[in-house]
């Protein structure tokens, strides 16, 4: 049994090196004095995060990242939790079909999506703007908000509405006082998911935006495939801290929910 | 014909008028009408699948009937949503929101009616010291045990004072001795606060200790509806019989009328009972005899047993008889009683009873 155990042990440590080393190395890069991709680094420095603040291309990305993500975490959080509670609660004809059709960017390639909408937009003008960016990274988090709010609502007790409804609460009144607060913990934690996930969407944004509106990840491709230098390396562990941070504060959320039942 | 006036004590405060419910080609509810009067505690009792959760799930507006009225405190509700009807629900599994405090619970109901903030504090204190719980307010469902629990589920449903409180097997999740406990207490907030309750169980000893009246449903009909005493004493249906307490069944045959009684065969000997159909000579019949109403005697008149099997209860003792048929009969005889008491195992017994308690059913 001890070999075993020792095994085990040697397994869950190859597959958290193999998980977390590229992490690691671009961690480490992101401090290189070097002005080429190298590891390890021949001296340390912060001129990659400098370069980082200094190049307004970079800035402009992060801002056009933020603009789309802030929309995209409100509207799919909102229509997600709708479209959940119409497909679990509701009596929807059809539910399954909508359901499957509502979910299928999880599975459908990301690149046909991607080209579907690019087609679309063009006879409505949509390519290369803010709202189309916006519907498009949308359609990509909608089936995260479904799932998270929706195996919430499926274990939520259908008779607290029925017992809020013969207490006097109308439809409304029941969704607003009893569904939505036990529900909260998951909507929150499903925007998180749809900011991080908006943020790190790259190949709708391809598609869809344009020279001008480049959003982080699109801007590091460029990046990549022109004037290599440290500076992804840079921007990846500033994406690496953010989802980190939306990590944390999803597993606080979650304890906090879990004090509450 | 005429309706009586909301809130006269004199009509019924529930009424259903051929009630209807199909699951697909089952017939969950089929045809029920019965009022509910006034301050009466009615139970509703059956198996599971019987067509009782049904039935109060109609009147409570969570489900809708196929065709029949439902009318409460002499208004038609059937068309109404629950939260336009005037009644207070109980739940098996409590239904408390777990997010809310017993206090935001409580006053929940009177929120949605938009009682004054001051006038609901009070109601609610009144509400949890009546169903003793008034320290536990500031607690969340899940710090309290689950008969606590169904106390503030019970001050959540009252609190508002409505014409009708339905509770679904309310008890149904406690264990047996907090069960008996809590029977009294909502038998005893009952008759304290006058309040029309429709009560649903599958536990019979739990329906006839708490009701003023019993529906038995099977097969989403009422058998019967009565008394406890008059379900236990004269059973409309050989169900009512089994469901309700304990019954010997004994097969037979008609052999004539004797006055108000039949004559009837029973291992060849003739004996009495009373039916209910006029049953005519040569027609099979099966007899219904609560244990404790048999007699037995050493010698004599009577059916011929065998005493196989005698069982001391402490305030009573079963005797277990078995008939030349192979047919085996319980009995049950009060301490002190004197007959039968120096029976043994393995005596020769005859067995009597008065036609009144006998009760024959076709078939």
């Amino acid at each position: 049994m001890g070999r075993w155990r020792l095994l085990r042990a040697l397994v869950c440590a190859l597959v958290g090196i193999y998980l977390v080393a590229p992490l690691v190395v671009v961690l480490i890069i992101s401090f290189s004095s070097a002005s080429f991709l190298r590891f390890p680094p021949p001296g340390y420095s912060l001129r990659w995060y400098e370069n980082l603040v200094r190049d307004p291309a970079w800035m402009d990305a992060v801002w056009v990242s933020i603009q789309i993500l802030v929309p995209t975490a409100l509207l799919s959080t909102a229509l997600g939790t709708a479209a959940a509670l119409a497909l679990i609660r509701g009596r929807l004809p059809g539910a399954g079909f909508v359901g499957a059709a509502l979910m299928a960017p999880l599975v459908v390639p990301s690149i046909i999506t991607s080209a579907g909408l690019y087609i679309a937009y063009r006879g409505l003008g949509l390519n290369g703007t803010l709202a189309g960016m916006v519907i498009g990274h949308v359609v990509v988090t909608l089936p995260c908000v479904i799932a998270t709010v929706g195996s919430a609502l499926r274990s939520l007790d259908p008779r607290l509405e029925a017992a809020a409804a013969t207490l006097g609460a109308t439809p409304a009144a029941a969704f607003r006082r009893i569904t939505l607060p036990l529900l909260a913990p998951a909507v929150l934690s499903s925007m998180l998911f749809a900011a991080v996930l908006s943020f790190d969407e790259l190949i709708v944004s391809l598609f869809v935006g344009s020279a001008r509106l480049r959003t982080v990840p699109v801007q590091m491709w460029s990046n990549i495939r022109g004037d290599f230098d440290p500076t992804v390396a840079a921007i990846a562990s500033l994406c690496f801290l953010v989802a980190l941070i939306a990590l944390a504060l999803e597993a606080l959320l979650r304890r906090r929910n879990g004090d509450r039942e | 014909m005429t309706l009586p006036a909301m809130g006269d004590p004199a009509g019924p405060i529930l009424e259903l008028r051929g009630i209807r419910k199909q699951y697909g080609r089952l017939a969950a509810v089929d045809d029920v009408s019965l009022e509910l009067r006034h301050g009466e505690f009615l139970t509703f009792l059956g198996p599971s699948g019987s067509g009782k959760t049904t039935t109060l799930m109609l009147v409570a507006g969570l489900q809708q009937p196929d065709s029949g009225r439902i009318i409460l405190a002499g208004k038609p509700v059937d068309r109404l949503p629950p939260y336009k009807r005037d009644i207070g629900m109980v739940f098996q599994h409590y239904a408390l929101f777990p997010h809310m405090t017993v206090r935001r619970n409580v006053a929940f109901p009177l929120e949605m009616r938009g009682t004054p903030r001051a006038e609901a504090e009070r109601l609610v204190s009144a509400a949890l010291a009546m169903v003793g719980l008034p320290d536990h307010g500031d607690r969340l469902p899940r710090q309290l045990s689950g008969g606590q629990q169904q106390r503030v589920a019970l001050a959540r449903a009252m609190v508002y004072r409505p014409a009708l409180l339905l509770m679904d097997e309310p008890l149904g999740a406690l264990d047996k001795a907090l069960r008996e406990g809590l029977q009294l207490e909502i038998k005893r907030l009952h008759r304290e606060q006058r309040m029309s309750v429709l009560y649903v169980t599958h536990d019979q000893a739990e329906a006839l200790t708490m009701s003023d009246r019993i529906a038995v449903f099977d097969e989403g009909r009422i058998q019967q509806i009565g008394t406890p005493s008059e379900l236990y004493e004269r059973p409309a249906t050989r169900f009512v019989a089994s469901f309700v307490g304990e019954t010997n069944f004994i097969p037979g045959t008609v052999l004539g009328r004797d006055g108000d009684a039949c004559r009837i065969a029973v291992a060849g000997v003739p004996m009495l009972a009373s039916d209910r159909f006029s049953a005519q000579p040569g027609t099979r019949v099966t007899l219904a005899i609560r244990p404790e109403r048999l007699r037995l005697s050493a010698a004599g008149e009577g059916v011929p047993a065998e005493l196989v099997d005698l069982i001391y209860l402490g305030n009573a003792r079963r005797y277990v008889l078995r008939l030349p048929d192979g047919t085996e009969w319980s009995a049950l005889l009060q301490a002190g009683m004197a007959d039968a008491a120096t029976l043994r195992h393995g005596d020769a017994v005859r067995l009597t009873w008065e036609a009144a308690h006998a009760t024959a059913f076709p078939g």
